[in-house]
């Protein structure tokens, strides 16, 4: 009998009828991204509100009395675990890679649509879970986002007691979402793709997603575990991560744990994440750049060996976030040089954006701005990286602002705008309506100049030695009476920045309406998700037929074809000769 | 930009080649069903689990500053007055279990020869004895909860050795539970006739499962009770 890839063979498809299945217990991919989406920009929110909060008090320590030290202490680490888990990876992966894996694979689904719903509903109760932290005795935890024992659970840290058991449960509650959704998202992408969709014929998009799913998959164990331990720490009393400890002049019960080993879990978890979170902006940075400078991606084959590669290197690095915690400094030799060879893949991924935008017919409008403007940022960002993944430089510069400035450049700021740049890129697939480019264009400027007003002082602020997590700076001999000048500064520039991202919101709903009518394929691009018969594409996505899949995702200004684009489902061989780059695999 | 739709690989390569052929071919990676590609990819996910559980519990057996109770004398037990047999109970779940994954193969091979009943039969054996095995864990803890040992605290030594056991033993007893409840619905499933037309791969499936626990027990049984 002959093989039939599962794909092919017949599938029921559920078509919903009522209200209910269609949208809100809904089994569809595209319904289950905007809901995905949706919750994630809203605790996004939540937390820019917290940092605003921040801001006020350190900009102006004696003018606002909003929040006093132990809200200070909440308003950081909520800040921290929402803007990294909360809405960077379930944006990323929730929204974008159920939003575009199905499409970008050609299939009318994921593979267990049943599973994906589930996902995102378990995901909507741990937001409820972590916000209703704000409204128990003691409020949220203030225990910064790495929840560091011991003073995670030490009496004196605010919501010791109830707000970091909240935060714990959420955590676990958020990993088995994660975990279905990403199962589904990996065997969709290894198992269901279109005929003749070979993986080096995927958009760097996909790449991008399906890797931090796999990043995903086995590093938030690690942070499952030490959750489950410092749980037990909590509730049970016992010792995994506490050592025999005095607190407020009490000897407390605990005795023989570990402190340090909760930092190595957490790191475990916590590097990976941070590509968890970069690798899919890579990937659809990519594409949107691709498309928009209408030239095909620079080297798609070194794009994704070096996203598999960051993949691989970044499980090896975690230990250059602890060069101050006390390990044996031999390790530090070892993480220093593997978080340098990192730099190795990355650089060669800058190039190659740099590289497809030479030459190109470069079409500036604002999801292309966006794009540009993450090269920016990232390689500023992860310059500094290189400053701080060496030993010897990290130790005077950790816990500073520098720090704070490296990570918001590279893991806040260069995310965030490949957000909006998809955003901006794929809303009019979404929704069947192009957004408004004048305020876009408005919106860009105003947040991509307005971060670099944001972070490039801070840099300064922690070469000064200014330290993070600190409410208030007080006098001390070695920080300049300026240095609260430019803090002052900093945050008007952040105000700013924060109100100026109405203009996106009003551009989304206004473009809802009034936005022009966008039809199929407004960009020229060739991936499949710009194919379909529909825009908004219906449920099941192709109509009757599957596509088929004749070549590459990045055809684009191919001489003798009579547009400057070949979507991936159009046959023919266009007398092509050149090849580099181009990934067909040689039977 | 040859105009293939597929890339037809008609002799498989062997080695590096031949890797690089299956990961690059058409359509679908590995060639199973969706289900069992998400098994074996949940299951590499659990693994990390249970690695960082018994890597965490290594951590703190090192770190702690009293001396970890003996495990040779802190199970055993006696009958009907005899010397205590060390490790006696857990060499028999050890069996049990080991004996479940025998019994859960036999019931993959009759589910792929569509014998339905003996599938079933088999399946249920195989629950049987997880479900057995979690009853001597349950016997086991009693025990120990009347010796004093708790999570915070036991009469021997190092407190963590009570935390480790309770936490690294449940977790595994859940899996063993959740895996009895799973084989029970597949079982009654394969009765009713539910996979007559879509083949009994769940079959297998949840025998991936099964051996997981199985294999994960003989790496707690081998790091925690013989260390």
């Amino acid at each position: 009998m002959a093989y039939v890839p599962i794909a092919d063979q017949d599938h029921e498809l559920h078509d919903p009828h009522s209200f209910v299945t269609k949208y809100i217990w809904s089994q569809d991919h595209k319904v289950i991204a905007i809901q995905y989406g949706g919750t994630a920009i809203f605790v996004g929110l939540v937390a820019l509100v917290l940092s605003a909060l921040m801001r006020l008090q350190l900009g102006f320590p004696d003018t606002f009395s909003l929040i006093d030290p132990s809200a200070y202490y909440q308003a950081v680490t909520m800040h921290g675990m929402i803007m990294v888990v909360y809405l960077l990876t379930a944006l990323f992966l929730g929204g974008f890679g159920n939003y575009l894996i199905p499409l970008m694979c050609g299939t009318r689904d994921m593979v267990f649509p049943f599973l994906n719903m589930l996902s995102f509903w378990v995901y909507l109760l741990s937001v409820l879970i972590l916000l209703s932290s704000f409204f128990v005795t003691g409020g949220p935890t203030g225990a910064g986002w790495t929840l560091y024992p011991p003073q995670t659970i030490t009496p004196g840290t605010p919501g010791h007691d109830t707000g970091i058991l909240l935060m714990l449960i959420s955590l676990g509650v958020f990993i088995i979402a994660f975990t279905m959704g990403g199962l589904n998202y990996v065997t969709t992408v290894l198992q269901a793709r279109a005929r003749g969709l070979t993986m080096m014929r995927l958009p760097l998009s996909v790449w991008g997603i399906l890797v931090a799913t796999i990043l995903g998959l086995f590093a938030f164990p690690a942070l499952l575990v030490s959750a489950i331990m410092m749980t037990f720490d909590l509730t049970l009393g016992t010792s995994f991560f506490m050592p025999a400890i005095m607190a407020a002049g009490d000897q407390l019960d605990y005795n023989g744990g570990s402190p340090i080993l909760f930092q190595h879990l957490f790191w475990f978890f916590g590097h990976p994440e941070v590509y968890i979170v970069a690798l899919p902006a890579f990937g659809l940075v990519s594409d949107v750049l691709s498309t928009h400078a209408r030239k095909n991606i620079f080297g798609y084959r070194m794009m994704v060996w070096a996203i598999i590669a960051i993949g691989g290197l970044s499980f090896i690095v975690w230990a250059h976030h602890m060069y101050v915690s006390g390990m044996n400094p031999y390790f530090g030799f070892f993480f220093a040089t593997t978080t340098l060879i990192i730099a190795v893949p990355t650089a060669m991924k800058v190039y190659n954006w740099v590289l497809t935008l030479w030459e190109g017919d470069i079409r500036l409008n604002t999801p292309m701005l966006f794009a540009i403007g993450f090269v920016f940022t990232f390689v500023h960002g992860g310059l500094t990286g290189l400053f701080l993944g060496n030993v010897v430089i990290d130790l005077p510069l950790s816990d500073t602002y520098f720090v704070v400035a490296h990570f918001h450049m590279v893991m806040g700021v260069s995310p965030v705008l490949v957000l909006f740049a998809s955003l901006y890129h794929w809303y009019p697939k979404v929704t069947g309506r192009m957004m408004n480019e004048t305020l876009g264009k408005l919106h860009f400027w105003c947040t991509f100049l307005g971060t670099y007003a944001i972070y490039l002082p801070m840099h300064y602020l922690g070469f000064l030695g200014v330290p993070r997590r600190y409410y208030a700076l007080g006098s001390t001999d070695f920080i300049p009476e300026s240095a609260q000048a430019l803090n002052a500064n900093i945050t008007i520039a952040a105000i700013f920045v924060g109100v100026a991202q109405i203009l996106f919101f009003i551009n989304v709903f206004w473009s809802l309406r009034h936005g022009k009518p966008a039809g199929n394929n407004p960009w020229g691009a060739t991936t499949l998700e710009w194919q379909t018969p529909d825009t908004p594409p219906k449920h099941g996505n192709w109509g009757p037929e599957l596509p088929v899949v004749h070549r590459w995702a990045y055809d684009y200004s191919v001489p003798g074809y009579p547009q400057d684009f070949i979507p991936q489902n159009v046959a023919g061989d266009f007398g092509v000769s050149d090849d580099h780059g181009h990934a067909e695999p040689k039977a | 930009m040859s105009d293939t739709a597929a890339t037809n690989i008609t002799e498989s390569r062997s080695g590096m080649a031949g890797l690089v052929d299956d990961w690059t071919s058409d359509k679908q990676t590995y060639h199973v069903p969706w289900g069992k590609a998400m098994m074996w990819i949940f299951l590499v996910s659990d693994t990390f689990i249970f690695t960082c559980f018994l890597v965490g519990y290594m951590t703190v057996r090192t770190s702690t500053a009293e001396p970890w109770p003996v495990p040779a004398e802190v199970f055993a037990l006696s009958f009907f007055g005899s010397d205590p047999i060390p490790l006696i109970l857990i060499a028999i779940m050890t069996f049990i279990l080991i004996t479940s994954s025998g019994t859960m193969a036999l019931a993959v091979n009759y589910g792929y020869r569509k014998d339905k009943r003996m599938t079933a039969i088999l399946m249920m054996v195989t629950a049987a004895f997880g479900a057995s095995f979690v009853g001597m864990q349950a016997f086991e803890w009693t025990k120990l909860i009347t010796e004093g040992v708790r999570p915070w605290g036991n009469p021997w030594g190092a407190p963590q050795f009570g935390s480790v056991f309770f936490m690294v033993t449940g977790f595994h007893g859940l899996h063993v539970t959740a895996g009895v409840i799973y084989l029970s619905i597949v079982a009654r499933k394969v009765i009713k006739g539910h996979y007559d037309k879509k083949g009994f791969e769940i079959v297998e499936i949840t025998g991936l499962y099964w051996h997981f626990v199985d294999l994960v027990w003989v790496f707690i049984f081998a790091f925690f009770y013989l260390w």
